[in-house]
């Protein structure tokens, strides 16, 4: 656990208007340390460009004292990504797009109305890689007759996105085949390449007593550790979360369904009761703006309702 | 001899279950571990189900191991228990050991660290470790 915020990058608290909690930074190059200006679009290069992280939206959860409004959530937060002022370039959906169920027909129902609904984002460039509550019980077969395949890059600006799978196998691994694939990808990457990994679970040991890991996460760790420019984006922990593995940045979002809590901080891992009085807390999404040239991304957390 | 049948059971099970993509990246050794309690040595077991272990709540003393013995009576489990490094696959009508020596005074979790349902993650218990 190294953290090297100061030297490399550095948290802001910013003001951003409405809706807005938070804006962070995390420049790569030491040397890059300026945010650009957020709405205005100032110091913005024209290569930059912004996309949405939706993460753990847990389509056909009950429960009234976790989120009365189980059944409205993922339309609001659908409603508020369509609503932003920066349209992103695309969306990422890091996984749990379902609650889980046993029952292989209603996985699949389930899923069919996740993807109808988030059909109506106005953005159509829309990726998904699935968690454990979509894939765990079946190896995923469900989810591919939906979104295809769980492991796939693609390229954007510049930038070389990797999707990890670590929920298809229930044991939460990667697993040795599709580690020899991310060899393999890699290995076609120069060591400066823009590199930004999506997956649903920590591929470090955030919290392994709350199964808050990937059994086998550090050997990819150790695949993308000798790239310079590496950033890992994901999801499964229903919170906010920044780590660094050496120089390698880990950022976890909040859940569009429930807020867990912080790792560690009470016996067993529980979603947080809704409070009356502070709907909606905890709950969101957020919006990253790539600086491809500085190799950096500016990170806004939005709330699904504005306060 | 031995560990050749206990492989062929889980290699039976594991296809009759479809979870042979599972143990193919189990290593062998974990597949087959063979811990033999010491004469006089404590055994616990434990029993498994959807979605809990029985006991689930277990007191050891620091320093005395105590070797676990863990069954399921549906499908395929772990336990894993991370503030002692160790954890284990159980196969449904195979008994797994593995021994554990507590070396540190406190609570600590283990869980099912195999997805194995609905109620997959409020499947775990604690071990309490008294001086």
């Amino acid at each position: 656990m190294d953290h090297k915020v100061d030297r490399r990058g550095f948290l802001k608290l910013a003001g951003m208007g409405a809706g807005v909690v938070f804006a962070s930074r995390l420049a790569l190059n030491s040397g890059s340390a300026l945010a650009a200006g957020y709405g205005s679009g100032s110091g913005a290069d024209a290569d930059d460009f912004f996309f949405v992280q939706m993460s753990d939206t847990h389509w056909g959860f009950s429960g009234d004292k976790v989120n009365p409004d189980a059944k409205g959530t993922l339309q609001k937060a659908v409603a508020a990504v369509n609503a932003l002022e920066h349209a992103p370039d695309f969306i990422f959906f890091t996984g749990d797009l379902t609650h889980t169920t046993d029952d292989p027909k209603e996985r699949r129902r389930r899923l069919a109305e996740f993807k109808d609904i988030v059909s109506k984002l106005n953005v159509k460039n829309v990726r998904f890689t699935p968690g454990e509550h979509d894939a765990s019980l079946d190896f995923g077969a469900a989810y591919q007759e939906f979104f295809g395949d769980t492991h796939y890059t693609f390229e954007h600006k510049g930038i070389q996105f990797i999707v990890l799978d670590n929920v298809s196998d229930p044991t939460a691994s990667l697993g040795t085949n599709q580690l020899a694939w991310l060899k393999k990808v890699l290995d076609g990457f120069s060591k400066d390449q823009n590199i930004v990994v999506f997956t649903h679970r920590p591929l470090f040991d955030l919290y392994p007593q709350w199964d808050w890991a990937t059994r086998d996460g550090q050997a990819a760790i150790d695949l993308l550790m000798p790239y310079n420019n590496v950033t890992v984006f994901y999801g499964h922990i229903h919170q906010q979360n920044y780590h660094m593995t050496g120089h390698i940045a880990h950022h976890s979002a909040q859940s569009l369904m429930f807020p867990l809590p912080p790792p560690g901080s009470q016996p067993k891992r529980m979603p947080v009761p809704w409070n009356p009085e502070t709907p909606y807390k905890g709950i969101g999404f957020r919006e990253t703006q790539a600086e491809v040239k500085e190799h950096g991304f500016n990170i806004t957390e939005y709330p699904v309702v504005k306060a | 001899m031995r560990t050749k049948h206990y492989l062929g059971v889980v290699a039976l099970l594991a296809g009759v279950m479809g979870l042979g993509a599972v143990l193919a990246d189990t290593p062998v050794s974990e597949q087959a571990q063979m811990v033999i309690p010491n004469p006089g040595e404590q055994v616990i077991k434990v029993s498994s189900h959807k979605f809990e272990f029985v006991p689930a709540a277990i007191t050891l003393k620091k320093g005395v191991p105590v070797v676990f013995e863990l069954t399921s009576t549906d499908v395929i489990m772990g336990f894993n228990v991370p503030d002692f490094k160790n954890r284990a696959t159980i196969i449904p009508g195979v008994v797994t050991r593995i021994r554990i020596v507590p070396d540190k005074v406190g609570t600590f979790t283990f869980f099912c660290d195999i997805f194995c349902g609905a109620g997959h993650e409020e499947m775990s218990g604690l071990i309490t470790v008294e001086a």
